[in-house]
């Protein structure tokens, strides 16, 4: 069962119980929405940027305990970054959970996020857990976007 | 064994289990327990032995060779033929046509009966249970001709009530097409009784057999419908073939489906002419190995009796749904009076898909999801359900093991 705990560790458990930044932002100015149709993850990201930088960010939605895990985490290491960096966590995560970029290193670049690497291990799971990141670029680049899928 | 729900004997499913070599394997070092068959099924070795034999001795195109490989390859495809005009009780071999599964059966009747026929303003009748293959092709079709879908209600088991179902009958109804049994929530629907209301209003009947065949008797003559389709990979067969069942008279006038060699007569370029039934229907080379697996797999269920099937899976069903009512949090939807042995549940808060993966590592086999059934997700209001179905060879064993792999979620995650 070492791999399920691998997976489902306490930190996870806890963000999906207990999500942080959860809600609307009122006086958003960037939003994206983001669905799974096909597992029923859905949220919408909000964001408030200011002199290109996060001065707040929330989600909401509902889904797997690793969609929302991974939303909140996410939401946790991007409040205050600038757009830049936020988009280089984004690549950085995205490389990790989908397997590209390998090594201790990789992983270590992620601090609190590297909880969700054990995703890797169950491939049909990596979509839950990016979709919140994928949803945040798409509010950082194309506000007005469709919704965006990790499917 | 669980204290609360009634003990059963699960010898049947012990001693049919050890002809299937894949229930044999282990998955993420615990022993597979299989409960995954709406998806598909697993092969018992009769199976596989005829689709090893038909490649290693008598592989050769089929119908059109004067040597002897060819006449037996023919005689393997077309005794597979007459086994599944048996297995249905229908009364003629050309009533049977081999198609690749339920999915393709339904859009061949859509098109090919449906297209010249249909009218803007006709109808179609489908219910609220129906798998995606059995709604977007009439939804096709109705795009195609301006013909107008009507769904037949849910009630709050998830049966659909005939009063429901025969008030959206009228002179306008064209076709109706049924699910024999809800893939979604184990639902049998009275296909008999809903024919004979169909036939009444002048309306032919098709029957989506795929979640049935395998489970329990099927008679095509005392349903009284007008095609019936099923796949041969949820009845213990191969993947890629199934079948189409129509009724004589109708593949008679209907138009080919697809075009190429086989289902002709003569070709010139001033015209082509039509082969007679059923080949009229089945252009190109056939999937052979994979209607003689069919055929290996009808004649090994008859040997197993499906009588005798369908009873141990009502007790397994009986076992399995004491074991998840023991349990407060779960909620089975799909609670119909007549129902196959299917459970499909929410689990508290937690979604389907964590479940799957928490059962996974411990080898069980539920799938998690919408089941290709998102109205009746809908219907509910969830994203998704859990959803453990069941064939013969599961054991009073494997049931548990989900039980307490429930029990497990709902501690990490409930």
């Amino acid at each position: 069962m070492s791999d399920l705990r691998e997976l489902y560790q306490d930190l996870i458990v806890d963000h999906n119980r207990k999500p942080r930044n959860y809600g609307v932002l009122a006086g958003a100015n960037r939003r994206a929405d983001g669905h799974n149709p096909l597992c029923g993850d859905r949220l919408t990201v909000y964001l408030l940027v200011e002199n290109e930088r996060i001065s707040d960010v929330r989600f909401e939605g509902s889904g797997c305990a690793i969609s929302v895990a991974s939303a909140s985490l996410m939401t946790q290491s991007v409040i205050g970054k600038s757009l830049a960096e936020a988009t280089q966590i984004f690549e950085r995560f995205h490389g990790v959970v989908t397997g590209q970029s390998t090594g201790p290193d990789a992983i270590e670049g992620l601090g609190k996020l590297a909880v969700l690497v054990g995703v890797r291990e169950f491939p049909s799971r990596v979509k839950c857990a990016t979709l919140a990141w994928h949803t945040l670029h798409i509010a950082m680049t194309q506000p007005g976007a469709q919704p965006v899928s990790t499917e | 064994m669980s204290p609360n729900a009634p003990s059963f004997d699960d010898s049947f499913g012990r001693r049919w289990r050890s002809e299937f070599p894949l229930l044999a394997r282990t998955v993420r070092g615990y022993p597979l327990a299989y409960l995954d068959n709406g998806a598909t099924t697993q092969k018992p070795l009769a199976v596989l032995e005829a689709l090893d034999g038909y490649y290693r001795l008598h592989n050769a195109n089929v119908h059109r060779g004067v040597h002897s490989l060819s006449e037996e390859a023919t005689a393997a495809y077309e005794g597979a033929r007459d086994t599944v005009r048996d297995f249905l009780n229908a009364a003629h071999r050309r009533e049977i046509v081999f198609v690749r599964g339920t999915t393709e059966a339904i859009n061949l009747v859509a098109q090919s009966y449906g297209r010249d026929r249909l009218k803007a303003g006709d109808e179609i009748l489908i219910t609220g249970l129906e798998h995606h293959s059995n709604i977007v092709p009439w939804q096709m079709l109705c795009a195609q001709t301006g013909a107008v879908l009507k769904v037949a209600p849910l009630d709050e088991v998830g049966a659909v009530p005939l009063e429901g179902f025969e008030a959206l009958l009228g002179e306008r109804t064209r076709i109706v097409a049924v699910s024999h049994v809800s893939n979604a929530l184990g639902t049998v629907n009275p296909v008999a009784e809903m024919g004979r209301l169909a036939h009444q209003h002048g309306a032919i009947i098709l029957v989506d057999g795929a979640q049935a065949v395998g489970h329990s008797p099927v008679d095509v003559r005392a349903l009284d419908c007008d095609f019936y389709a099923f796949s041969g990979h949820k009845v213990f067969g191969p993947t890629g073939i199934g079948v189409l069942y129509g009724r004589g008279d109708l593949l008679e006038v209907m138009p080919p489906w697809q075009g190429g060699g086989d289902m002709i007569r003569t070709v010139s370029f001033n015209g082509s002419t039509w082969n007679e039934l059923p080949y009229k229907f089945e252009a190109g080379t056939p999937d052979i190995a994979g209607a003689i697996g069919l055929g290996a797999a009808l004649a090994f269920v008859e040997r197993v009796g499906r009588t005798e099937i369908a009873r141990y899976e009502t007790q397994l069903l009986a076992y399995g749904a004491g074991l998840l009512d023991a349990l407060p949090q779960v909620r089975v939807l799909g609670r119909a009076p007549q129902r196959a042995a299917i459970l499909s549940f929410v689990l508290g808060r937690i979604h389907a898909h964590d479940l799957g993966t928490i059962l996974d590592m411990e080898g069980i086999a539920i799938r998690a999801g919408h089941h290709c059934a998102m109205p009746v997700m809908d219907f509910y209001g969830v994203p998704a359900t859990a959803r453990a179905s069941l064939a013969f060879y599961n054991t009073a064993e494997d049931l548990d093991r989900l039980a307490h792999g429930l029990g497990k979620a709902m501690e990490m995650l409930g």
